[in-house]
């Protein structure tokens, strides 16, 4: 049987990074190939050469035996080939139908092109309006309009970076149902994750990148999850070292808080409630856009809301500003490292002093202390392992995960009450990851009450207490995670409440503070 | 006072003249920052057209070729902008504000030897018997060719983007250039085009000035219509009908503020030559202002570098 795609010595090198080495790998025909590894192990890169979007700097490429080089997406597309893109590359103002067709060479009439969508989304299970307009719809939508664009074309490979990252986990049944039905057509996957649970779910075949080359091929059926772990991270990855602890007193109360939107494609709060007590990590579980960066700006004070409606301590903060909540003990660090958390052209020193000024006493009547600063900024960096030259290296001149663990080390070093973090390890890699995890572990275990937003389920089975999820800006009532299994955490995240007997602490039924009159 | 004096239909007829140059220029801006392109150089663009238009057309006497070589230099102005931002990535504000100042400079040296020098006569298309209609043949049938052009670019402009796959295509660069490169479109070559034609409107917009309004050559004789233009995109929800309403109700206030001003009103002359700034301004902003008006491209402004 003739491969349908091989590829032979690939390599391409980027200024200072050779992003793929000698890379090769063979596709059948009727497969589901996985191409696994961790963020930066060249995965984007291999997939981009496949679709043309860039040309590699030697080997080459056979599609079903002839010799490949495509120099633009359309000539990929013209062979077969068809790519869903992790971050989609999709239009927010235009409608489903006008997505389609750009996508396309040769697209039909609009109106052609609606029915054809509306007709090819219920044969593969995957209901689309074409005339909706897709900045309205959900991230799990949003694929099936890439999806479906894809499909129209008919390919014999259909390429998919990274598909479920944004899905909740009844949305990926859907989706790798609709996957399996393509593959009984005979047509061929090329199924880049670094999840290992649903490569082994899915898929016939596994490469593994580390660092640009091909280290490994296995069978994801047979394979254990540890065996392509310690593949594609290079070393067997280590559980993370918890003291079992007492949850302490209550510190902090969230009652009926609400925001409104502020621009029609954002998502409101609505009505929330939890406690977090001393020592307990609460993990808030949610998929892409319900509502994780009002609610982590609600909590750090970017966004004021109504005086009572957050209460630290028995101190109503709703209406402080983040100095003021900084200056009472609740730090935060929200998800986009380089430009929110970190101000990016600027050295760590000074990327430490703009947080840490307060609370570490780094500034005395307006003038700042550099020395103390840069003392400071060192600290974080041999505390936290942050690989960079020293303090007066500039943030955007760190690696997403190094720089990651500066943003968490300077946080955690001023001695939160509560911190509250928002994708700790979003885009780290797995080593970094590890390390951030453990640190915000040691903090709990420390009595501080640590708030994780993220959309990582496997990293709040990993690290929390108890769980609540986020839906349309709706939090569900929070559980113990030990007590939830993943088909429940499912239901949650898709805004469901679940049967369970274990309800904990709704502040409603909470016995409240001397400081908390009931509204 | 006499306010009998103000014919409703001749103000108008009139107010569509005076509206002509801010809305050639507004429409081609609308096309470029649909693009996802922000270029503050349409006065300079204007000011260029304006004399090369005016150079072409006296010594060939001919208005149609006045135009087209306004819109060459407009174009060829605005090319450089496209150079610098699109291929040297250089900022767009700074650019386009330089290419302002530039182009003002550049006008007043062409200009030198035409200050002073009269204009050739445009008439109006003849429509024959439409012309003769009462009311309806002075506000609508004894314009000069350039009206209807301009009318018929708006038209083309707004059919073109909604209804036509180069403009589903150039209004997907301008809201995301990632996705739009990542599909394999030239985002760059597109963007280059889109800021040639709004180059090519600006020159259009300001020979109007030079060629039918004045008809003479003055330095500076834009007077600003190109920040005006720039502002009615904006305030318009970048849509074309609405930069068209944008134009005419700033044309109509300015011939009312000249008419009011020759009738004898008793208020400042000052005050009456802001109104119409003012006034479009208050109506755009609360005609901008009605929930999910706002229709800016997400990627307006922002540079595109190809990575790979």
């Amino acid at each position: 049987m003739t491969a349908l795609l091989e590829i032979r010595n690939l390599r391409k090198a980027y200024p200072g990074v050779v992003a793929n080495d000698d890379v090769s790998l063979t596709v059948q025909p009727g497969e589901i190939h996985a191409l696994l590894g961790e963020n930066g192990a060249g995965k984007s890169t291999l997939v981009k050469a496949i679709y043309g979007l860039i040309a590699p700097d030697q080997g080459q490429m056979l599609w079903q035996g002839q010799l490949y080089a495509p120099r633009a997406p359309n000539m990929a597309r013209a062979t077969g080939v068809a790519m869903v893109f992790q971050h989609f590359s999709l239009f927010d103002a235009l409608n489903v139908a006008e997505n389609v067709a750009l996508g396309m060479d040769h697209p039909p009439r609009l109106r052609d092109l609606s029915t054809e969508i509306a007709r090819v989304s219920t044969d593969y299970g995957l209901p689309l309006d074409p005339n909706r307009r897709v900045g309205d719809l959900s991230a799990g939508e949003k694929q099936r309009v890439e999806i479906i664009r894809c499909l129209l074309q008919k390919p014999s490979l259909l390429i998919m970076d990274e598909p479920t990252s944004v899905l909740t986990p009844q949305e990926a049944e859907t989706l790798f149902a609709a996957l399996h039905t393509l593959k009984d057509q005979g047509k061929s996957i090329l199924y880049i994750s670094h999840k290992l649970k649903e490569i082994r779910a899915l898929c016939d075949q596994a490469t593994i990148l580390r660092h640009g080359k091909v280290v490994g091929t296995a069978d994801p059926q047979t394979a254990t999850a540890a065996d392509l772990a310690e593949l594609m991270v290079g070393t067997r990855p280590t559980a993370i070292a918890r003291q079992v602890r007492a949850m302490g007193d209550p510190i902090l109360t969230v009652q009926k808080l609400s925001l409104a939107p502020r621009s029609d494609n954002d998502t409101p709060l609505r009505d929330i409630s939890f406690v977090i007590r001393a020592g307990e990590i609460l993990g808030i579980g949610g998929v892409a856009g319900n509502g994780q960066d009002a609610l982590l700006a609600a909590l750090s004070g970017e966004r004021s809301s109504q005086g009572d409606s957050i209460d630290l301590t028995g101190t109503p903060i709703g209406a402080l500003g983040p100095t003021a909540r900084r200056a009472l003990g609740l730090l935060s660090a929200p998800e986009e490292r380089l430009g929110h958390a970190a101000a990016p052209a600027m050295t760590l020193t000074e990327n430490t002093a703009l947080t840490g000024w307060d609370r570490s006493s780094l500034a005395r009547g307006g003038w700042l202390n550099w020395g103390k600063a840069q003392q400071l900024a060192q600290d974080v960096i041999t505390r936290f392992d942050v690989r960079t030259p020293g303090p007066q290296a500039v943030a955007q001149s760190l690696s997403g995960g190094n720089l990651q663990k500066f943003v968490m080390g300077r946080e955690i070093l001023q001695d939160p009450k509560v911190l509250v973090v928002n994708q700790p390890t979003w885009g780290v890699d797995a080593a970094a990851a590890a390390a951030i995890r453990q640190a915000l572990t040691d903090l709990a275990d420390q009595g501080t009450a640590v708030i994780v937003i993220s959309q990582d389920l496997d990293e709040l089975t990993e690290i929390a207490d108890t769980f609540a999820a986020l839906n349309e800006g709706r939090l569900s009532p929070t559980h113990p995670m030990a007590d939830l299994t993943q088909e429940q955490i499912g239901l949650m995240l898709g805004g469901d409440t679940p049967i369970m007997c274990s309800e904990i602490s709704p502040p409603e039924a909470q016995n409240p503070g001397p400081a908390l009159a009931a509204p | 006072m006499d306010l009998s004096s103000i014919n409703l239909f001749v103000l108008i007829a009139s107010l569509m003249v005076s509206a002509t140059p801010i809305l050639l220029a507004g429409i081609g801006e609308l096309v470029v920052e649909k693009s996802g392109v922000l270029n503050l150089g349409v006065e300079g663009m204007m000011i260029t057209g304006a004399v090369c238009g005016f150079a072409i057309a006296v010594q060939t006497g001919s208005a149609g070729l006045g135009f087209i070589a306004a819109a060459l230099g407009g174009a060829a102005l605005s090319l450089i902008f496209g150079f610098l931002t699109q291929v040297l990535m250089s900022n767009q504000v700074a650019t386009g504000l330089a290419l302002t100042l530039f182009g003002l400079g550049l006008s007043a040296l062409l200009g030198q030897g035409f200050i002073g020098v009269k204009g050739i006569d445009v008439g109006p298309v003849p429509l024959g018997p439409l012309a003769d209609i009462p009311g309806l043949g002075i506000v609508l049938f004894r314009h000069d060719g350039m009206v209807y052009v301009s009318l018929l670019i708006v038209a083309g402009v707004w059919a073109g983007l909604r209804y036509t796959r180069a403009g589903l295509i150039l209004r997907a660069v301008g809201e995301s250039h990632n996705a739009a490169h990542a599909l394999g479109y030239p985002v760059i070559r597109i963007r280059l085009a889109a800021i040639a034609f709004g180059g090519a409107c600006a020159g259009l917009g300001g020979a109007y000035l030079s060629i039918v309004r004045v008809p003479q050559w003055t330095e500076g004789m834009t007077a600003g219509a190109g920040w005006i233009a720039l502002a009615l995109v904006v305030f318009a929800s970048w849509r074309p009908w609405r930069v068209l309403a944008g134009a005419y109700l700033f044309g109509g206030l300015t011939v009312l503020q000249l008419n009011l001003q020759a009738a004898g009103v008793k208020v400042p002359v000052e005050v009456l030559s802001m109104a119409p700034y003012l006034l479009t301004i208050v109506v755009l902003v609360l005609i901008s202002s009605g929930k999910g008006a706002s229709g800016a491209p997400a990627s307006l402004g922002t540079r595109f570098h190809d990575s790979g």
